[in-house]
């Protein structure tokens, strides 16, 4: 009796996931992006061209143009302009959405601040590009980590499935705490390769991210007038400031939250739990920490040298902001060598997730913490590179920077 | 895995040969990836794109190094670039060229198939993008089933072509197989 109860629930199981899984298809990065977005039904979609995210623009434009996908798609001047499209959008009490990256994003640095402060829930894609000069198309992750003050949460894809997945999670948070959210996605790396990934289907989508209606009075309204973007005199800005920087300090929870409701919907969890993800870091002696497409190589190294006996993790943030010190030293405890792996660095500093690492290990951990620069502008990172990481972190007796691969 | 490199220049149709290759490889039961890197971003600047294929997700990112297949569609790359940089002894190298293997890359070790995808392309097709065609040839040493190499043709190119089009680009893909099988030994 029980038992047959057990293979009954079993068999339901097993279907569910074949259900979930008939929709594996093999698609571009962008491509699979702009699907997702016809999925979240935006009422706004701004666009302007910029590699490597133009194929998702491009895609949007199409689907637009099929019928398929109900938004006003709106070509802007430039950046800031569209930027500025979505910040008045969003302020209307409408979903919204765009995809940006390096110069672009720079471009919009000030807009990004007014929406976060202004507690509007836009929505954007980070391509992530390097930055001008000299100029250069390929792949970095100097963009975004460049506007991380902006008060904006930032999520980051290894995969283009964790790419898809994080726009819906993203959406998600943002409606809730009327905050906006970046997901970023290595230029290239992802968006322009094909690989297999399961397509969520419309009623799934629908089950996770309710329509998205605004609360009555955080909206412009003839009905129900406000007054958005109003002048804050030095006895509530900072009020105000604290009460921004307290929210997206305390999403972590709801990231959480919101991950687990996603894996009971569509059979996956985002990493562990939509803030990191550990990878065989439990008895590492050195972990590797990193963000981003680069995670996929490092895993495979990883595997690579425990095969050859050496203890070796990866800790993956997938939530930079919030940058959540409990869950990242709760991975790092055991270890003896931390090497983190930027691409991106503060000139005249280090790589900017290696300055956070230290922050949040500084009176908690006692272990050694080593910056590693790789594959600024598209400078491919090999699996001997990521090897001779952890190679050095382990020889080395400096604390300097290291550019691996650097000639 | 199988790892292939494909070489040629903008405007030849380079990154959606690999596209074609890895939709096809999905359309079989494979896991593939498939990316480009772009020169600059303008017609003839050289295009390299990779392929790899798998049973299981592929999860690294780095480039492919030591190809299982090397696919060169413009033999003017050979004198631009190492395209043999990195291959194994029992590597591929499917070149579009009317020479012979031995006139055109004398001394070279791996196993070097020339095809005259021009010729075949323009009496097929009419226009010289031969990546179709060079498909054909390649599918003629890594077997991939008929049936999902005319799937992944149109699925990439069905939204811009239209039938005519695409019915002569399978055309030429298996005139380009069935040479292949019939000049050299498989």
């Amino acid at each position: 009796m029980i038992l047959n109860r057990l293979e009954h629930r079993i068999k339901n199981i097993e279907h569910r996931i074949m259900k979930l899984n008939s929709n594996r298809q093999f698609l571009e990065g962008s491509h699979a992006v702009a699907e997702i977005i016809k999925l979240i039904k935006p009422a706004v979609v701004a666009a302007y061209p910029i590699t490597p995210q133009t194929h998702i623009v491009e895609d949007l434009a199409k689907i637009k143009a099929s019928g398929a996908g109900d938004f006003e798609y709106i070509n802007t001047e430039s950046e800031f302009a569209a930027a500025s499209v979505l910040l008045g959008a969003s302020a209307t009490g409408v979903r919204t959405y765009t995809a940006t990256c390096s110069q672009g994003l720079l471009l919009m640095t000030e807009v990004l601040f007014c929406i976060a402060g202004l507690r509007l829930p836009v929505v954007i894609t980070c391509a992530n590009r390097s930055v001008s000069a000299p100029i250069n198309i390929w792949n970095d992750q100097q963009d975004a980590v460049t506007i991380r003050d902006a008060g904006w949460l930032m999520l980051y894809a290894e995969t283009n499935q964790e790419a898809v997945d994080l726009h819906l999670l993203a959406y998600r948070l943002a409606e809730t705490l009327r905050l906006p959210v970046m997901v970023n996605m290595d230029g290239f790396v992802l968006t322009h390769t094909y690989e297999p990934l399961i397509m969520p289907t419309q009623e799934h989508v629908n089950k996770f991210l309710p329509a998205y209606k605004a609360e009555v009075g955080t909206f412009l309204d003839v009905k129900n007038p406000v007054t958005i973007g109003a002048l804050a005199y030095p006895d509530s800005y900072m009020e105000i400031r604290k009460q921004l920087a307290d929210d997206i300090y305390s999403s972590s929870d709801l990231i959480k939250k919101y991950n687990t409701e996603f894996k009971k919907v569509f059979g996956r969890s985002i990493g562990d739990n939509g803030i990191v993800e550990e990878y065989k870091t439990k008895d590492a002696e050195v972990v590797l920490v990193a963000m981003g497409s680069v995670c996929g190589t490092i895993k495979e190294v990883v595997d690579e040298l425990r095969e050859r006996k050496q203890k070796v993790g990866l800790l993956k943030i997938i939530s930079f902001r919030p940058f959540v010190d409990d869950e990242i030293v709760k991975s790092l405890g055991k270890a003896k060598y931390i090497a983190v792996v930027d691409k991106s660095i503060s000139l005249g500093s280090e790589g900017i997730l290696a300055t956070e690492i230290k922050r949040a290990a500084y009176n908690r951990l006692k272990v050694k913490i080593q910056s590693f620069v790789v594959g600024l502008g598209g400078h491919d990172v090999t699996k001997e590179m990521i090897e001779q990481i952890v190679f050095d972190i382990k020889k080395d007796k400096t604390s300097g920077i290291h550019f691996v691969g650097c000639s | 895995m199988t790892e292939i490199r494909i070489h040629g220049r903008g405007g030849q149709g380079n990154v959606k040969l690999a596209e074609i290759i890895a939709i096809a490889a999905f359309e079989d039961g494979k896991s593939p990836q498939a990316f480009p890197f772009f020169g600059v971003e303008r017609r003839g600047a050289p295009v390299t794109a990779f392929v790899k294929i798998d049973s299981k997700f592929i999860r690294s990112r780095e480039q492919v190094y030591n190809p299982d297949y090397v696919i060169i569609q413009d033999p003017s790359i050979l004198a631009v670039e190492n395209v043999f940089s990195g291959c194994k002894k029992n590597s591929v190298v499917i070149i579009n060229s009317d020479k012979s293997p031995k006139n055109l890359c004398p001394g070279v070790s791996y196993k070097v198939i020339c095809v005259p995808a021009n010729e075949i392309v323009l009496k097929v097709i009419g226009k010289p993008i031969t990546n179709t065609t060079m498909l054909g040839a390649f599918a003629a040493f890594y077997k991939l089933s008929k049936k999902s190499l005319e799937k992944a043709i149109k699925i990439n190119l069905g939204e811009r072509l239209d039938k005519e089009i695409i019915d002569k680009n399978i055309k030429a893909m298996n005139e380009a197989y069935n040479w292949v099988s019939k000049n050299y030994k498989l």
